[in-house]
């Protein structure tokens, strides 16, 4: 009976779960389309609904209606199921974050989380570095020369900026010696930026180049590559790219909020108000990002990945173990 | 290095707390200057009660789309009149030639621009059709009288 108990409330907290995470997805479009515009002097959706807030439900019938294609002269497997793994691995990244402290209902404890795993940050690069293989593989096996650029962008730009990436959190690792995303909570008395700005600064670049988001958005570059990895998808499978796309970059930000920003805590309101206060401020970042800054040249890219991130979080780290050293953590 | 980059997102933020220029087209329209050149309009002489057109055909001959049609024939008053007077406004540039060629000022534009019809036929506009003063989008009932400059950022 106790174990049944445990797994109603494991499945209903990843519904609950999933479902938000669907819903802030969809906003996310409406969200940058709303702002992009504005920062365009534009107004972005206004028909669909009050200032367009249907529009994500509009656009998701729109594709559920369009035709299912595949292209001739496809790897029939690989290009149904990248799709698949692009969604999956943005997805799953949800099950570690924390986003709030244990609150008590109908007399049991329930930790506001789905899975408190010990390695919770290497689980979430991992899944990060899965996802690659989505893109990389529509881009092969969708037999288009675009498709492929796209694809084989994809993973150079990952390779170079996962490494970065993974460099830039050892400092905040260092600070609250632990992998488990509770505990790094748990010891963000001060926010680490404060402790680590550069740490931040480099996660949040890399981050960017992580989800192939403006000015890193090489592999769907649309002035060169029509529209990169994902150019022969179409209908639901296409709206999968697309939603792994948001989701990943809600990721990123929930990381950013976790790692950085004290994730869930914060005075007054509710643990998952502030985290969705700080998710909700990265994202507005990433579109303000995206509506001003220009794409980057490919080796601009491959320069700034390895001869200044790189360099960057060695000497982040260096830096960071140097002070806690001396002055204690 | 920066500092150029916060400048950039500094000016779009302050671009993104400007009101966007967008014309929200049925809800709000144009009004087009006093010199638009839109629909041709033929003038009605009240004196003599008749158009004003002598069917010289002028603006047929000057018509660099060659879209006008006239058929000139005589009335009760030994007097020229154009039995027949086409705008095939398919092909019309609006280019205003026609109305500079006039010798007696017949032919006038207006400033209705929403001239979309479901068939081409409906877009070919006959005499009595031309005679008529077009409903200017701006007189459209809810229509918002707005002028570019006005809605241009800095302004």
């Amino acid at each position: 009976m106790e174990l049944l108990i445990e797994i109603g409330i494991a499945v209903v907290k990843v519904v609950v779960v999933f479902v938000c995470v669907l819903l802030c997805v969809a906003y996310t479009t409406w969200l940058e389309r709303k702002v992009l515009g504005h920062m365009q002097v534009r107004c972005g959706p206004l028909r669909v609904g009050w200032h367009g807030l249907l529009q994500p439900i509009a656009d998701g019938l729109k594709l559920f209606f369009k035709e299912d294609i595949v292209v001739s002269g496809a790897n029939k497997f690989l290009y149904i199921i990248s799709p698949l793994i692009a969604t999956i691995a943005a997805y799953a990244s949800f099950a570690v974050i924390p986003f709030g402290d244990r609150i008590a209902l109908f007399g049991r404890s329930i930790d506001l989380h789905i899975a408190d795993i010990d390695i919770g940050v290497l689980y979430i690069f991992a899944l990060s570095s899965l996802s690659v293989y989505g893109v990389t593989l529509a881009g092969w096996s969708s037999n288009s020369k675009y498709a492929l650029l796209g694809g084989l962008r994809a993973s150079a730009q990952m390779i170079s900026y996962e490494l970065s990436i993974g460099l830039s959190i050892i400092g905040v690792l260092m600070l609250s010696g632990s992998l488990r995303l509770v505990d790094i909570v748990a010891r963000q008395d001060v926010w680490y930026i404060v402790k680590q700005p550069i740490g931040f600064l480099i996660f949040l670049i890399c981050g960017f180049a992580e989800c192939n988001r403006s000015p890193f958005d090489l592999p769907e570059a649309e002035n060169e590559l029509v529209a990169g990895f994902h150019v022969e998808y179409s209908s639901m499978k296409f709206a999968l790219f697309f939603m792994a796309e948001y989701a990943h970059m809600i990721v990123v930000s929930a990381l950013v909020a976790t790692l950085f920003l004290g994730g869930w805590r914060g005075p007054v309101l509710p643990g998952f108000v502030w985290l969705f206060i700080k998710v909700f401020a990265i994202l507005f970042l990433f579109i303000w990002v995206r509506a001003t800054f220009p794409r980057f040249r490919y080796d601009q890219l491959m320069k700034f990945g390895w001869k200044v991130l790189f360099p960057l979080a060695l000497l982040n780290i260096l830096v960071t173990g140097f002070c806690a050293a001396v002055w204690g953590v | 290095m920066l500092r150029p980059l916060l400048k950039g997102l500094s000016i779009t933020l302050k671009y993104f707390f400007t009101r966007p220029i967008t014309m929200k087209y049925p809800e709000e329209r144009w009004e087009p200057g006093p010199r638009w050149r839109g629909r041709h309009l033929l003038l009605w002489d009240e004196e003599k009660g008749r158009e004003k057109c002598v069917a010289c055909c002028l603006c047929a001959t000057v018509c660099p789309a060659q879209c006008i049609r006239v058929e000139g024939a005589e009335n009760e008053q030994h007097e020229k009149y154009p039995a027949v007077y086409e705008i095939d406004l398919n092909r019309c540039i609006f280019c205003g030639f026609c109305v500079e060629a006039c010798p007696v000022a017949a032919i006038s534009m207006t400033g209705a621009y929403e001239l979309a019809e479901y068939t081409r036929r409906d877009n070919i506009y006959n005499k009595e059709a031309l005679l008529k003063e077009p409903r200017l989008p701006a007189a459209a009932g809810t229509a918002k009288r707005l002028s570019l400059e006005t809605r241009l950022p800095g302004n």
